[in-house]
Protein backbone atom coordinates (compact mmCIF):
# COMPACT_ATOMS: atom_id res chain seq x y z
CA UNK A 1 0.00 0.00 0.00
CA UNK A 2 1.37 3.34 -1.03
CA UNK A 3 2.22 5.88 1.83
CA UNK A 4 -0.24 8.23 1.87
CA UNK A 5 -0.66 11.05 4.30
CA UNK A 6 -3.54 9.07 6.70
CA UNK A 7 -3.02 5.87 9.08
CA UNK A 8 -5.28 2.98 10.25
CA UNK A 9 -6.88 4.75 13.28
CA UNK A 10 -6.40 8.66 12.56
CA UNK A 11 -9.08 10.82 13.17
CA UNK A 12 -10.29 12.80 9.95
CA UNK A 13 -12.83 15.15 9.12
CA UNK A 14 -14.42 15.50 5.17
CA UNK A 15 -13.49 18.50 3.93
CA UNK A 16 -17.16 20.79 3.74
CA UNK A 17 -17.10 21.52 0.28
CA UNK A 18 -20.09 21.14 -2.35
CA UNK A 19 -18.64 22.20 -5.71
CA UNK A 20 -20.52 21.32 -8.98
CA UNK A 21 -18.39 18.26 -11.02
CA UNK A 22 -17.37 14.85 -10.81
CA UNK A 23 -16.90 14.36 -7.18
CA UNK A 24 -16.89 10.88 -5.73
CA UNK A 25 -17.34 11.81 -1.91
CA UNK A 26 -20.66 11.87 -0.65
CA UNK A 27 -22.57 14.77 -0.15
CA UNK A 28 -24.12 13.22 3.16
CA UNK A 29 -20.89 12.69 4.58
CA UNK A 30 -19.18 16.05 4.04
CA UNK A 31 -18.10 17.87 7.24
CA UNK A 32 -18.16 14.38 8.83
CA UNK A 33 -15.66 13.14 11.04
CA UNK A 34 -14.66 9.93 11.43
CA UNK A 35 -12.14 6.86 11.50
CA UNK A 36 -9.35 5.84 9.08
CA UNK A 37 -9.72 1.60 8.26
CA UNK A 38 -6.82 1.22 6.11
CA UNK A 39 -5.32 3.09 2.75
CA UNK A 40 -7.12 0.91 -0.10
CA UNK A 41 -4.27 1.90 -2.47
CA UNK A 42 -3.73 4.86 -4.37
CA UNK A 43 -5.53 5.66 -7.85
CA UNK A 44 -5.75 8.12 -10.78
CA UNK A 45 -7.92 11.21 -9.66
CA UNK A 46 -11.42 10.55 -10.63
CA UNK A 47 -12.53 14.20 -10.85
CA UNK A 48 -9.93 14.26 -13.63
CA UNK A 49 -10.53 11.24 -15.60
CA UNK A 50 -14.03 11.81 -15.96
CA UNK A 51 -13.21 15.22 -17.88
CA UNK A 52 -10.47 12.63 -19.93
CA UNK A 53 -7.35 13.58 -18.49
CA UNK A 54 -5.16 11.03 -16.83
CA UNK A 55 -5.77 11.79 -12.91
CA UNK A 56 -2.34 11.77 -12.51
CA UNK A 57 -0.56 11.75 -10.19
CA UNK A 58 -2.90 8.79 -8.18
CA UNK A 59 -3.91 9.89 -4.74
CA UNK A 60 -4.01 7.48 -2.00
CA UNK A 61 -7.73 6.14 -0.81
CA UNK A 62 -8.68 5.43 2.59
CA UNK A 63 -11.55 3.42 4.00
CA UNK A 64 -13.15 5.97 6.49
CA UNK A 65 -15.53 4.68 9.17
CA UNK A 66 -18.18 7.04 10.43
CA UNK A 67 -20.40 6.39 13.37
CA UNK A 68 -24.17 6.75 11.82
CA UNK A 69 -25.38 8.80 14.50
CA UNK A 70 -22.93 11.13 13.91
CA UNK A 71 -23.46 11.52 10.35
CA UNK A 72 -27.23 11.41 10.51
CA UNK A 73 -29.53 13.61 12.64
CA UNK A 74 -31.97 11.00 14.90
CA UNK A 75 -30.75 7.99 13.42
CA UNK A 76 -32.70 5.21 14.63
CA UNK A 77 -30.79 2.28 15.47
CA UNK A 78 -27.96 1.11 17.77
CA UNK A 79 -24.99 3.40 18.72
CA UNK A 80 -22.87 0.98 17.12
CA UNK A 81 -23.70 1.12 14.00
CA UNK A 82 -21.35 2.77 11.29
CA UNK A 83 -20.90 3.43 8.22
CA UNK A 84 -17.79 2.55 5.86
CA UNK A 85 -17.12 5.16 2.66
CA UNK A 86 -13.94 5.63 0.27
CA UNK A 87 -12.64 8.79 0.05
CA UNK A 88 -9.78 10.11 -1.63
CA UNK A 89 -6.92 12.06 0.16
CA UNK A 90 -7.76 15.45 -0.87
CA UNK A 91 -10.76 15.14 0.48
CA UNK A 92 -9.79 14.63 3.98
CA UNK A 93 -8.31 16.57 7.08
CA UNK A 94 -7.43 16.02 9.76
CA UNK A 95 -9.43 15.88 13.35
CA UNK A 96 -9.48 15.95 16.88
CA UNK B 1 -24.80 27.29 1.04
CA UNK B 2 -24.34 23.96 -0.68
CA UNK B 3 -24.79 22.33 -3.94
CA UNK B 4 -26.41 18.93 -3.73
CA UNK B 5 -26.02 17.82 -7.44
CA UNK B 6 -29.26 15.19 -8.49
CA UNK B 7 -27.30 11.90 -8.54
CA UNK B 8 -25.62 11.94 -5.46
CA UNK B 9 -29.12 10.60 -3.37
CA UNK B 10 -27.78 9.25 -0.49
CA UNK B 11 -29.71 9.85 2.54
CA UNK B 12 -32.52 11.62 0.70
CA UNK B 13 -35.83 10.08 1.88
CA UNK B 14 -37.81 7.70 -0.78
CA UNK B 15 -40.13 5.07 -1.00
CA UNK B 16 -39.86 1.98 0.02
CA UNK B 17 -37.19 -0.60 -2.06
CA UNK B 18 -39.18 -2.72 -4.77
CA UNK B 19 -37.57 -6.13 -5.51
CA UNK B 20 -39.16 -6.97 -8.35
CA UNK B 21 -36.59 -7.86 -11.48
CA UNK B 22 -36.34 -7.64 -14.90
CA UNK B 23 -34.15 -10.09 -16.94
CA UNK B 24 -31.76 -7.44 -19.58
CA UNK B 25 -33.16 -7.11 -22.87
CA UNK B 26 -30.24 -7.32 -25.34
CA UNK B 27 -29.80 -3.97 -26.25
CA UNK B 28 -29.36 -3.33 -22.22
CA UNK B 29 -26.51 -6.02 -22.72
CA UNK B 30 -25.04 -4.23 -25.62
CA UNK B 31 -25.18 -1.24 -24.23
CA UNK B 32 -23.00 -2.66 -21.09
CA UNK B 33 -20.58 -4.38 -24.00
CA UNK B 34 -20.39 -1.28 -26.01
CA UNK B 35 -19.03 0.97 -23.40
CA UNK B 36 -17.03 -2.14 -22.05
CA UNK B 37 -15.03 -2.63 -25.41
CA UNK B 38 -14.74 1.46 -25.56
CA UNK B 39 -13.19 1.66 -21.81
CA UNK B 40 -10.02 -1.11 -23.03
CA UNK B 41 -6.43 -0.14 -22.05
CA UNK B 42 -5.84 0.00 -26.09
CA UNK B 43 -8.46 1.84 -27.17
CA UNK B 44 -9.46 4.43 -23.91
CA UNK B 45 -11.73 5.96 -26.29
CA UNK B 46 -14.11 6.29 -22.83
CA UNK B 47 -13.40 5.65 -19.19
CA UNK B 48 -15.82 4.85 -16.59
CA UNK B 49 -15.47 8.06 -14.80
CA UNK B 50 -16.39 9.83 -18.18
CA UNK B 51 -19.62 7.91 -18.53
CA UNK B 52 -20.27 8.32 -14.87
CA UNK B 53 -19.99 12.26 -15.24
CA UNK B 54 -21.96 12.43 -18.47
CA UNK B 55 -24.83 10.64 -16.87
CA UNK B 56 -24.66 13.34 -13.85
CA UNK B 57 -24.84 15.58 -16.67
CA UNK B 58 -27.61 14.50 -17.71
CA UNK B 59 -30.00 16.74 -15.57
CA UNK B 60 -32.56 16.05 -13.01
CA UNK B 61 -35.66 15.31 -15.16
CA UNK B 62 -34.19 13.27 -17.79
CA UNK B 63 -31.86 11.36 -15.42
CA UNK B 64 -35.28 10.07 -13.69
CA UNK B 65 -36.86 9.61 -16.62
CA UNK B 66 -34.46 7.15 -18.34
CA UNK B 67 -33.66 3.58 -17.43
CA UNK B 68 -30.48 2.71 -16.04
CA UNK B 69 -29.11 1.33 -19.76
CA UNK B 70 -30.67 4.48 -21.35
CA UNK B 71 -28.54 6.73 -19.54
CA UNK B 72 -25.36 4.98 -20.27
CA UNK B 73 -25.95 4.97 -23.60
CA UNK B 74 -27.32 8.27 -23.69
CA UNK B 75 -24.08 9.43 -21.46
CA UNK B 76 -21.44 7.09 -23.61
CA UNK B 77 -23.07 8.78 -27.25
CA UNK B 78 -22.60 12.30 -26.04
CA UNK B 79 -18.97 11.63 -25.08
CA UNK B 80 -18.34 9.81 -28.47
CA UNK B 81 -19.32 12.76 -30.27
CA UNK B 82 -17.50 15.31 -27.90
CA UNK B 83 -14.15 13.85 -28.72
CA UNK B 84 -15.35 12.79 -32.48
CA UNK B 85 -15.22 9.56 -32.14
CA UNK B 86 -18.70 9.37 -34.17
CA UNK B 87 -19.61 12.74 -35.52
CA UNK B 88 -23.25 14.14 -35.09
CA UNK B 89 -24.20 13.43 -39.02
CA UNK B 90 -23.14 10.02 -38.77
CA UNK B 91 -25.06 9.34 -35.84
CA UNK B 92 -28.16 10.86 -37.47
CA UNK B 93 -27.88 9.27 -40.84
CA UNK B 94 -27.28 6.26 -38.71
CA UNK B 95 -30.24 6.67 -36.39
CA UNK B 96 -32.62 7.27 -39.55
CA UNK B 97 -31.56 3.47 -41.34
CA UNK B 98 -32.06 1.85 -37.92
CA UNK B 99 -35.03 3.34 -37.59
CA UNK B 100 -36.45 2.83 -40.83
CA UNK B 101 -35.01 -1.17 -41.02
CA UNK B 102 -36.59 -1.75 -38.03
CA UNK B 103 -39.71 -0.35 -38.96
CA UNK B 104 -40.08 -2.16 -42.43
CA UNK B 105 -38.98 -5.42 -39.82
CA UNK B 106 -41.62 -4.98 -37.67
CA UNK B 107 -44.31 -4.55 -40.36
CA UNK B 108 -43.31 -7.55 -42.29
CA UNK B 109 -43.42 -9.69 -39.40
CA UNK B 110 -47.25 -8.44 -38.51
CA UNK C 1 -37.33 4.57 -11.05
CA UNK C 2 -38.69 4.03 -14.95
CA UNK C 3 -38.20 0.91 -16.57
CA UNK C 4 -37.59 0.06 -20.30
CA UNK C 5 -39.31 -2.74 -20.04
CA UNK C 6 -40.59 -4.03 -23.33
CA UNK C 7 -42.07 -6.97 -22.82
CA UNK C 8 -45.85 -5.86 -23.02
CA UNK C 9 -47.67 -7.31 -26.18
CA UNK C 10 -50.54 -6.37 -27.95
CA UNK C 11 -50.44 -9.25 -30.34
CA UNK C 12 -51.08 -12.93 -30.29
CA UNK C 13 -47.85 -14.80 -29.27
CA UNK C 14 -48.69 -17.92 -31.70
CA UNK C 15 -48.21 -15.71 -34.85
CA UNK C 16 -44.99 -16.81 -36.38
CA UNK C 17 -42.90 -14.23 -36.34
CA UNK C 18 -39.91 -14.42 -38.15
CA UNK C 19 -36.98 -14.73 -35.34
CA UNK C 20 -35.42 -10.90 -35.00
CA UNK C 21 -31.81 -10.79 -33.69
CA UNK C 22 -31.16 -7.38 -33.57
CA UNK C 23 -34.65 -6.19 -31.04
CA UNK C 24 -36.13 -8.17 -28.66
CA UNK C 25 -39.05 -6.68 -28.81
CA UNK C 26 -41.44 -3.58 -29.89
CA UNK C 27 -41.70 -1.30 -29.54
CA UNK C 28 -38.44 0.07 -29.64
CA UNK C 29 -37.37 2.95 -28.59
CA UNK C 30 -35.11 5.99 -29.09
CA UNK C 31 -31.93 4.15 -27.01
CA UNK C 32 -32.59 1.24 -28.21
CA UNK C 33 -31.76 2.52 -31.50
CA UNK C 34 -29.14 5.04 -30.47
CA UNK C 35 -27.52 1.45 -28.79
CA UNK C 36 -27.67 -0.27 -32.73
CA UNK C 37 -26.53 2.99 -34.47
CA UNK C 38 -23.57 3.63 -31.93
CA UNK C 39 -22.99 -0.48 -32.12
CA UNK C 40 -22.94 -0.72 -35.83
CA UNK C 41 -20.70 2.81 -36.27
CA UNK C 42 -17.60 1.48 -34.43
CA UNK C 43 -17.99 -1.42 -36.25
CA UNK C 44 -18.21 0.25 -39.62
CA UNK C 45 -15.67 2.30 -38.25
CA UNK C 46 -13.23 -0.74 -37.23
CA UNK C 47 -13.03 0.67 -33.75
CA UNK C 48 -13.87 -3.18 -32.70
CA UNK C 49 -15.44 -5.99 -34.41
CA UNK C 50 -19.04 -7.45 -33.79
CA UNK C 51 -17.24 -10.39 -32.59
CA UNK C 52 -15.34 -8.71 -29.89
CA UNK C 53 -19.05 -7.25 -28.68
CA UNK C 54 -20.39 -10.64 -28.91
CA UNK C 55 -17.69 -11.38 -27.00
CA UNK C 56 -18.25 -9.10 -24.11
CA UNK C 57 -22.01 -9.68 -23.85
CA UNK C 58 -21.09 -13.61 -23.49
CA UNK C 59 -18.49 -12.55 -21.03
CA UNK C 60 -20.99 -11.12 -18.81
CA UNK C 61 -23.48 -13.58 -19.26
CA UNK C 62 -21.01 -16.33 -17.66
CA UNK C 63 -20.71 -13.75 -14.34
CA UNK C 64 -23.69 -14.59 -12.28
CA UNK C 65 -23.92 -15.46 -8.14
CA UNK C 66 -22.68 -19.38 -8.59
CA UNK C 67 -19.29 -18.24 -8.86
CA UNK C 68 -19.37 -15.70 -6.12
CA UNK C 69 -20.98 -18.67 -4.11
CA UNK C 70 -18.12 -21.09 -4.72
CA UNK C 71 -15.80 -18.36 -3.65
CA UNK C 72 -17.27 -18.38 0.00
CA UNK C 73 -18.71 -22.07 0.05
CA UNK C 74 -14.96 -22.63 -0.19
CA UNK C 75 -14.02 -19.88 2.41
CA UNK C 76 -16.70 -21.72 4.50
CA UNK C 77 -14.65 -25.12 5.07
CA UNK C 78 -11.29 -23.85 4.84
CA UNK C 79 -10.06 -20.65 7.01
CA UNK C 80 -6.98 -20.42 5.08
CA UNK C 81 -8.38 -19.70 2.28
CA UNK C 82 -10.54 -17.12 4.00
CA UNK C 83 -7.63 -15.42 4.85
CA UNK C 84 -6.40 -15.21 0.94
CA UNK C 85 -10.16 -13.83 0.52
CA UNK C 86 -9.88 -11.52 2.92
CA UNK C 87 -6.05 -10.15 1.86
CA UNK C 88 -6.19 -10.77 -1.95
CA UNK C 89 -10.28 -11.64 -3.37
CA UNK C 90 -8.47 -11.52 -7.14
CA UNK C 91 -5.67 -13.88 -6.21
CA UNK C 92 -8.15 -16.01 -4.33
CA UNK C 93 -10.39 -16.25 -7.12
CA UNK C 94 -7.97 -17.02 -9.86
CA UNK C 95 -6.51 -19.88 -7.76
CA UNK C 96 -10.54 -21.15 -8.27
CA UNK C 97 -10.62 -20.50 -11.63
CA UNK C 98 -12.49 -17.28 -11.69
CA UNK C 99 -10.89 -14.10 -13.24
CA UNK C 100 -12.54 -10.92 -12.11
CA UNK C 101 -10.51 -8.22 -14.21
CA UNK C 102 -9.11 -5.22 -13.77
CA UNK C 103 -11.42 -4.01 -11.13
CA UNK C 104 -10.13 -4.43 -7.36
CA UNK C 105 -13.18 -6.19 -5.28
CA UNK C 106 -12.94 -6.40 -1.35
CA UNK C 107 -14.27 -9.44 0.87
CA UNK C 108 -16.47 -8.20 3.82
CA UNK C 109 -17.02 -10.63 6.28
CA UNK C 110 -20.21 -11.08 8.23
CA UNK C 111 -19.52 -12.22 11.78
CA UNK C 112 -21.57 -12.48 15.72
CA UNK C 113 -20.94 -8.89 15.86
CA UNK C 114 -21.12 -7.24 12.46
CA UNK C 115 -23.81 -7.48 9.40
CA UNK C 116 -22.44 -5.44 6.23
CA UNK C 117 -24.41 -4.45 3.46
CA UNK C 118 -23.44 -2.84 -0.03
CA UNK C 119 -24.73 -0.31 -1.70
CA UNK C 120 -23.12 2.36 -4.20
CA UNK C 121 -25.49 5.12 -3.31
CA UNK C 122 -23.82 7.63 -6.32
CA UNK C 123 -24.35 5.09 -9.45
CA UNK C 124 -24.37 1.40 -8.99
CA UNK C 125 -21.29 0.37 -8.68
CA UNK C 126 -21.56 -3.82 -8.38
CA UNK C 127 -18.77 -6.59 -7.89
CA UNK C 128 -20.29 -7.96 -11.39
CA UNK C 129 -17.85 -10.35 -12.20
CA UNK C 130 -17.67 -11.92 -9.03
CA UNK C 131 -21.89 -11.98 -9.29
CA UNK C 132 -23.11 -10.64 -12.72
CA UNK C 133 -25.18 -7.98 -13.02
CA UNK C 134 -26.81 -6.08 -10.27
CA UNK C 135 -30.77 -6.68 -9.83
CA UNK C 136 -33.00 -3.38 -10.82
CA UNK C 137 -33.46 -2.36 -6.87
CA UNK C 138 -29.20 -2.30 -5.96
CA UNK C 139 -29.71 0.53 -8.62
CA UNK C 140 -33.06 2.39 -7.59
CA UNK C 141 -33.49 5.73 -5.84
CA UNK C 142 -34.81 4.17 -3.05
CA UNK C 143 -32.05 1.56 -2.44
CA UNK C 144 -29.53 4.22 -2.87
CA UNK C 145 -30.87 6.97 -1.00
CA UNK C 146 -32.31 5.14 1.83
CA UNK C 147 -29.75 1.96 2.56
CA UNK C 148 -27.30 5.10 4.07
CA UNK C 149 -29.69 6.56 6.40
CA UNK C 150 -31.63 3.50 7.45
CA UNK C 151 -30.47 0.64 6.54
CA UNK C 152 -32.63 -1.56 9.03
CA UNK C 153 -35.14 -0.36 7.98
CA UNK C 154 -34.04 -1.56 4.12
CA UNK C 155 -33.17 -4.76 5.59
CA UNK C 156 -36.71 -5.25 7.43
CA UNK C 157 -37.98 -4.83 3.88
CA UNK C 158 -35.37 -7.75 2.26
CA UNK C 159 -37.00 -10.00 5.07
CA UNK C 160 -33.86 -9.22 7.45
CA UNK C 161 -33.77 -8.74 11.15
CA UNK C 162 -30.60 -7.48 12.70
CA UNK C 163 -30.10 -7.72 16.49
CA UNK C 164 -29.44 -4.75 18.38
CA UNK C 165 -26.25 -5.71 20.02
CA UNK C 166 -25.35 -6.69 16.11
CA UNK C 167 -23.35 -3.17 14.47
CA UNK C 168 -24.99 -2.68 11.33
CA UNK C 169 -22.44 -1.72 8.94
CA UNK C 170 -22.95 -0.17 5.78
CA UNK C 171 -20.38 0.26 2.67
CA UNK C 172 -20.68 2.79 0.20
CA UNK C 173 -18.67 1.78 -2.87
CA UNK C 174 -17.93 5.38 -3.69
CA UNK C 175 -14.52 5.17 -5.67
CA UNK C 176 -12.57 1.87 -7.45
CA UNK C 177 -13.41 -0.42 -4.82
CA UNK C 178 -16.60 -3.17 -5.25
CA UNK C 179 -17.22 -4.95 -2.09
CA UNK C 180 -18.83 -8.83 -1.67
CA UNK C 181 -19.83 -9.88 1.81
CA UNK C 182 -19.09 -13.17 3.02
CA UNK C 183 -22.29 -14.22 4.78
CA UNK C 184 -21.75 -15.90 7.90
CA UNK C 185 -21.92 -19.76 7.55
CA UNK C 186 -26.04 -21.20 8.72
CA UNK C 187 -25.79 -23.66 11.71
CA UNK C 188 -26.67 -27.40 10.91
CA UNK C 189 -24.27 -27.53 7.76
CA UNK C 190 -21.31 -29.35 9.44
CA UNK C 191 -20.22 -32.18 7.02
CA UNK C 192 -21.68 -30.31 3.95
CA UNK C 193 -19.55 -30.11 1.18
CA UNK C 194 -18.79 -26.88 -1.01
CA UNK C 195 -20.95 -27.51 -3.54
CA UNK C 196 -24.30 -27.99 -1.05
CA UNK C 197 -22.58 -25.01 0.79
CA UNK C 198 -22.87 -23.07 -2.03
CA UNK C 199 -26.58 -23.54 -2.61
CA UNK C 200 -27.57 -21.50 0.41
CA UNK C 201 -25.15 -18.93 -0.48
CA UNK C 202 -27.70 -15.75 -2.58
CA UNK C 203 -26.66 -13.23 -4.79
CA UNK C 204 -28.97 -11.15 -2.14
CA UNK C 205 -26.82 -12.73 0.74
CA UNK C 206 -23.33 -11.36 -0.82
CA UNK C 207 -24.77 -7.94 -1.24
CA UNK C 208 -25.90 -8.53 2.49
CA UNK C 209 -29.55 -7.35 2.38
CA UNK C 210 -30.39 -11.11 3.63
CA UNK C 211 -28.47 -13.63 5.35
CA UNK C 212 -27.34 -16.96 3.78
CA UNK C 213 -30.02 -19.05 3.25
CA UNK C 214 -30.67 -22.04 5.77
CA UNK C 215 -30.97 -25.59 5.37
CA UNK C 216 -34.09 -25.41 6.28
CA UNK C 217 -35.04 -23.61 3.20
CA UNK C 218 -33.46 -25.98 0.34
Amino acid sequence: MSAGRYHPGDRVRVREAFPPGHVRTPYFVRGCAGEVQECAGAYPNPEELAYGRDGKPDIPLYRVSFLQSEVWHGYDGPGADTIVIDIYEHWLEPAQ
Amino acid sequence: MTIRRHHDMGGLDAGSVDSSEHDYAMWEKRVDAIVKVLSTPERKLLSTDELRRGIEELGPGVYDELSYYERWISSATNILLEKGTITVDELATKMAEVEARWTKDRESAS
Amino acid sequence: MSHDHTHDHDHDHDDAHPYQPDIEDFPFSERMVMTQAVAELIIEKGICSADELRAQIELMDSREPGLGAKLVAKTWVDPDYKARVLEDVAAAAAEIGIDIGEIPIKAIENTDDVHNVVVCTLCSCYPRMLIGLPPDWYKSRAYRSRTVKEPRKVLEEFGTHIADDVEVRVHDSTADLRYIVLPARPKGTEGWDEAKLAELITRDSMVGVTPAKSPEDI
